[in-house]
């Protein structure tokens, strides 16, 4: 799985290479900086901030016409989705129909530096599956399902909600034509995994230059420690589990005794 | 202070679990249930997966639980034999619940069930509870002696495999205990609880002991189910998480101390109106969630699970 992910991706690079190569005619191209390449999840996690700064480097003079807009997007793993659909059965309400949706990020955010439509077109949206709906991928509806793509919708209504699908738009400031900066915040509910910033350079509308790097999410100390032991020793972990609760039961038991004499 | 739960992976706040836990810990206490059917609907509501809420709640009753059984266990009000022998069906519904569990999880409706779960058995058991206490109450009032349960002697005690239990001073046939087990094992493994709020009324309606060696009895059985319940969901489903635990079982066990002082000041017949009640509410609100249109229609789970 995973090393289908690498190979997925290393080939989504060498895509990309081929599209930058195209449109070198523009030859500007982006040099990036992070604040972090690695988000660790302590035990008092409680959301993280990533800076993402860069610059444009070019050999020639800044090209005329409409400036250069700048759109970041970062990405968590993704997976296949379950949507249920609530439907009033015999008075009550129950799951009834139900879409698997083959793919959607964990968490996306994206941040431009304009109103997301003047910063890149439909087509380039399309090909670069930049925007939430875009990303989110739901090709085997079932057919048998009226309304297939509201169950896809529902999947960024509720991730909206709980705040790990955002679109901000204007939050990266582009200086010059050259230098760019954007702050995304990541919230305290992450999942673990490889997650992707992608810097994508435009020009009315087209994609002139894009770049992606991966930022690693990880549990670490106590967090990844009992993580894994409920994975690979859960005989162990439920042992220790109920050692604690008894040892608990049993001290406040013996500290509320000691407490009345 | 916010913290990060291994397992459940979303982040809570520390002072909120500790709280919920002293709450329902002092209710377990003072009625000889785990809390568990109050704490799991909680759970729910502050955001944890209800999978993950369901296996940890049973740990957390454990500690509750064992905390509260000692109490009892120095002032003898708690029949070891008929614990054990509750026991038996409480291990064969226990394993039979995770099946049920982990088979509608795979269909998408373990909420259902559990939600239904909830407003039937606890519909039931309270409307029952209330109005027996309220009869007792008002015999009390006028003839002074204790309401005796005749009705049930008759099937109970025509039953064979007949079976002294001296700390109840009863003389009846194993069948009722263990079914009752069963029905309660079944329970633990479904909703995260450990099954107090429909044992003790079975141990009082249906086996007839008497209330003083109820509560304790019940904490005593309900140690073993949840912690088989908790061991199954963590091997097979690997949802018990450990920090959401360890925040509720704190304020669990000082709560259960409280508690367990507190009802020993409380007549029976007032402890028993109590704990109907707030069985009825429990009920009514989640009766409410289902007759109610939901803000939200959709549901997200992820895709081909257990």
């Amino acid at each position: 799985m995973i090393r289908f992910a690498r190979l997925a991706s290393s080939l989504a690079i060498i895509a990309l290479l081929g599209l930058a190569t195209s449109a070198q005619a523009l030859e500007e191209e982006v040099v990036l900086g992070l604040s972090q390449d690695r988000v660790a999840i302590t035990a008092d996690f409680d959301g993280s901030e990533i800076l993402i700064f860069g610059a444009v480097k070019r050999e020639t003079p800044i090209p005329k016409g409409p400036p250069l807009q700048v759109i970041v997007a970062v990405s968590g793993p993704s997976s296949p989705v379950t949507v249920r659909r609530k439907e009033k059965k015999l008075g009550i309400w129950v799951n009834a129909d139900s879409v698997i949706v083959d793919s959607a990020p964990s968490f996306y955010a994206i941040a431009t530096s304009a109103p997301f439509q003047e910063v890149i077109s439909d087509t380039e949206d399309l090909r670069y599956r930049v925007s939430i709906a875009r990303a989110i991928r739901s090709v085997g509806a079932a057919m048998n399902i009226e309304n297939a793509q509201d169950f896809a919708d529902a999947v960024v209504r509720i991730r909206e909600d709980e705040g790990l699908y955002s679109l901000r738009e204007n939050t990266v400031a582009v200086d010059q034509q050259t230098l760019f900066r954007s702050a995304i915040d990541m919230p305290s509910d992450l999942t673990e995994g490889h997650y992707t910033a992608r810097i994508f350079l435009t020009r009315s509308g087209q994609v002139v230059s894009s770049f992606e790097t991966d930022i690693d999410v990880r549990k670490v100390g106590l967090e990844r420690f009992l993580y894994s032991m409920s994975r690979e020793q859960p005989f162990l972990y439920g042992l220790m589990s109920l050692a604690i609760a008894v040892v608990a039961g049993w001290g406040a038991s013996a500290a509320f005794r000691l407490l009345r004499q | 202070m916010q913290v990060y739960l291994p397992i459940a992976e979303v982040s809570v706040n520390a002072f909120l679990l500790l709280g919920l836990g002293g709450i329902v810990g002092i209710l377990s206490g003072m009625f000889g249930v785990g809390g568990g059917f109050l704490m799991t609907p909680l759970l729910f509501f502050i955001g944890i997966p209800p999978v993950v809420a369901v296996a940890t709640e049973a740990n957390q009753i454990v500690a509750s639980s064992f905390s509260g059984v000692l109490a009892h266990f120095r002032r003898r009000t708690v029949d070891i034999k008929m614990g054990l022998v509750l026991q038996v069906g409480g291990l064969i519904g226990a394993g039979l619940g995770v099946v049920v569990f982990n088979y509608l999880k795979s269909l998408g409706q373990v909420d259902l069930l559990v939600t239904l779960c909830y407003v039937v058995f606890l519909g039931v058991v309270g409307t029952l509870m209330f109005i027996e206490s309220l009869n007792a109450i008002f015999k009390s009032k006028r003839t002074g002696s204790a309401p005796a349960p005749r009705r049930q002697r008759g099937w109970v005690h025509a039953l064979p495999f007949k079976m002294r239990f001296r700390t109840s001073g009863l003389y009846i046939s194993v069948i009722p205990p263990i079914m009752v087990g069963v029905a309660v094992g079944i329970l633990a493994a479904i909703m995260g609880v450990g099954g107090g709020f429909i044992m003790v009324p079975a141990m009082i309606y249906i086996l007839g002991m008497p209330t003083k060696v109820v509560v304790g009895t019940s904490l005593f059985q309900i140690i073993l189910v949840t912690a088989f319940t908790t061991m199954l969901h963590a091997t097979t489903n690997y949802t018990v998480d450990i920090v959401l635990a360890v925040l509720l079982l704190v304020g669990g066990v000082i709560g259960a101390q409280i508690g367990t002082r507190i009802g020993t000041y409380l007549k029976a017949e007032q402890l028993r109106i109590l704990l109907a009640l707030m069985v009825m509410l429990v009920c009514i609100k989640l009766g409410l969630d289902l007759l109610l249109m939901p803000d939200e229609l959709y549901s997200l789970g992820a895709a081909g699970g257990h």
